[in-house]
């Protein structure tokens, strides 16, 4: 427990407190930075984006529309007008390039959320959990497309935690902040990234578009790793890194291939040996020396 | 995974498989019967213009709440999970904020989805819900007197709402007024509800769905069937023979004439010669 807590101490000796929080930061900037667009309408009536996370448009010409949702909606048997299908093809455009779940950790506001459920867990060392298979959000996601099918409506819209905390700070939360307050107590003391890494049918989706995205977090560095293990500790998806960093023997390259990476960057900040950084996914080859230069430029850009 | 080959962690692995199918299936059964019963719209909760019936409504609204942002009057509501319907989607309260009925209908203009339906232009042919006077017991002008506020305020005024003309059968002497909706011309924008001076309106805006009856299709109105066919469908009209004193006539429409022969007195007030059921000009 009490190693837990020292957790990127080494990554804040080697490159100062800012260096070791930097895609922290940035990634908090974002996250906060999209929900104030969204709250300066209502709260402030300067109307730079208008809508949600399921749509929104953004200074009366740019349309984002959420893929997942609209699918549910087409499963249930209504075709979208145009501007939503406009908004669908931007947006998975988009996550194509940067990493489907991207989403997770850049945009959406649960991830602030389970976040501090983490950092809580870790810093009090809550080890107690059930443990389930990370696949089960796949099922999830079956089991919302087959009722939005079953049903003709968009069922999972009821509950979905993700819409619910997002479209409630804008329009109004009622009762919504019951079910983030589960899904934070969930995370804290029943399953360790039991939502956005288990659970949500959101992320898996978002995993699925993001497959063979362009953005990737990459082990360039990996000969240097000195297996303190602060990557696995602070990652919310810990088994995407092994086969990249521990994979040379085996003929891996350094690149993390799984759709499941959020692209957070967390493990760039915490790696005191500047192991990660990001990178296109094609530079991946086993050999680890060759396209250091290039790949490594991105995440230790100052 | 690639531990499948071995028999006991293949055996593991279809059991949780299955435990993760049941675990889920059981979690959407629950959400799907919580989904069919918001399915139906609650009495209150009116839609904007050009929604589509429900719950085909909840199939093609994505909540992105952009009619609420594009409502020029700050009408519309998303709904909030405590609310009785479908969360995220808009409605409004009659009784609190009716609809304006902008002629552009920008929040149609705004709808990315079609929920709210764009081959919709004219606002006067919305059917957002029907108006229904559903307490005659305290509607101030069934009592007699001249209240007449949901009839001024209708934006159909005249189509969607008339003023019928009745008989004070308390007062003998007196008209009524009686507000009757039109469900032909009805918007369902909820003004009348709004305006009702009782402390509890009684007229309402309710969802189509509540509001209105439905014919079985197998009715036919004998006076349109008629009219279609531009004679009657029982052929030869039979003609109606009617037992009246020598001299008296009477065809429908134009009431009774000719003239008695022998005048017999009877009551008072009653014309003479007259059976008392022909007095009228109406059967």
């Amino acid at each position: 427990m009490s190693t837990d807590r020292n957790i990127g101490v080494d990554a804040v000796l080697a490159k100062g407190w800012l260096g070791a929080h930097k895609w922290l930061l940035l990634r908090r900037t974002s996250q906060l930075g999209i929900l104030a667009l969204f709250l300066l309408g209502p709260f402030a009536g300067i109307w730079i984006v208008k809508g949600n996370l399921a749509y929104s448009l953004t200074l009366d010409i740019l349309p984002l529309a959420d893929p997942y949702v609209l699918l549910q909606s087409l499963l249930a048997g209504h075709i979208p007008e145009r501007l939503a299908l406009i908004g669908v093809a931007i947006v998975i455009g988009f996550y194509v390039l940067v990493g489907g779940r991207s989403y997770c950790s850049w945009v959406c506001p649960v991830n602030m959320v389970t976040d501090s459920a983490a950092w809580l867990r870790r810093r009090f060392g809550i080890k107690s959990g059930a443990r389930f298979s990370r696949r089960t959000r796949y099922w999830i996601l079956a089991m919302t497309l087959i009722l939005a099918g079953t049903t003709g409506t968009i069922a999972w819209e009821m509950l979905n935690p993700v819409s619910m905390l997002h479209r409630g700070l804008i329009f109004g939360l009622g009762t919504a902040w019951a079910i983030i307050l589960t899904v934070f107590l969930f995370d804290l003391f029943v399953s360790p990234d039991g939502w956005c890494g288990h659970l949500c049918p959101v992320g898996a989706f978002y995993s699925l578009i993001g497959k063979a995205s362009l953005l990737r977090v990459n082990a360039a560095q990996r000969a240097a790793c000195n297996d303190c293990m602060d990557c696995f500790v602070v990652c919310p998806e810990p088994q995407v890194i092994k086969p990249a960093l521990k994979g040379a023997s085996k003929g891996l390259g350094p690149v993390i291939n799984s759709a499941h990476c959020t692209n957070c960057g967390r493990c760039i900040d915490v790696c005191s040996k500047e192991v990660f950084g990001f990178g296109l996914r094609f530079i991946n080859k086993a050999d680890n020396n060759a396209p250091q230069g290039e790949t490594a430029a991105l995440g230790n850009r100052p | 995974m690639a531990a499948n080959t071995n028999p006991q962690s293949r055996r593991q692995f279809l059991l949780d498989m299955a435990k993760t199918a049941c675990g889920v299936g059981m979690f959407g059964l629950g959400l799907g019967l919580y989904a069919k019963q918001a399915r139906a719209l609650p009495p209150m909760a009116i839609r904007p213009p050009g929604a589509l019936p429900e719950p085909d409504f909840q199939g093609a609204c994505i909540r992105c709440g952009m009619c609420v942002r594009d409502c020029p009057y700050d009408i519309l509501e998303l709904a909030r999970p405590e609310d009785d319907l479908a969360t995220g989607t808009p409605y409004f309260v009659a009784r609190k904020i009716p609809c304006e009925m902008c002629e552009d209908i920008p929040c149609i203009k705004a709808c990315p989805t079609g929920a709210l339906d764009h081959k919709l232009t004219d606002i006067n042919k919305a059917k957002m819900g029907l108006a229904a006077l559903v307490d005659q017991e305290t509607c101030l002008n069934f009592l007699g007197l001249r209240c007449d506020v949901c009839y001024r305020v209708c934006p159909v005024i005249d189509k969607a709402i008339t003023l019928e003309r009745t008989h004070n059968v308390r007062t003998t002497k007196h008209t009524m007024f009686l507000p009757t909706v039109h469900s032909e011309h009805c918007t369902g924008c909820g003004k009348c509800e709004r305006s009702c001076v009782l402390e509890v309106a009684a007229i309402k805006v309710f969802p189509l769905h509540l509001a209105q009856g439905k014919l079985g299709s197998h009715y036919q109105m004998g006076w349109e069937e008629k009219e279609k066919a531009g004679q009657s469908l029982v052929a030869p009209e039979i003609e109606h023979e009617y037992n009246l004193p020598e001299g008296f006539k009477y065809e429908p429409g134009r009431g009774l004439s000719g003239e008695a022969v022998p005048p017999p007195a009877t009551s008072p007030g009653a014309q003479p010669g007259v059976p008392q059921a022909l007095h009228g000009d109406k059967l």
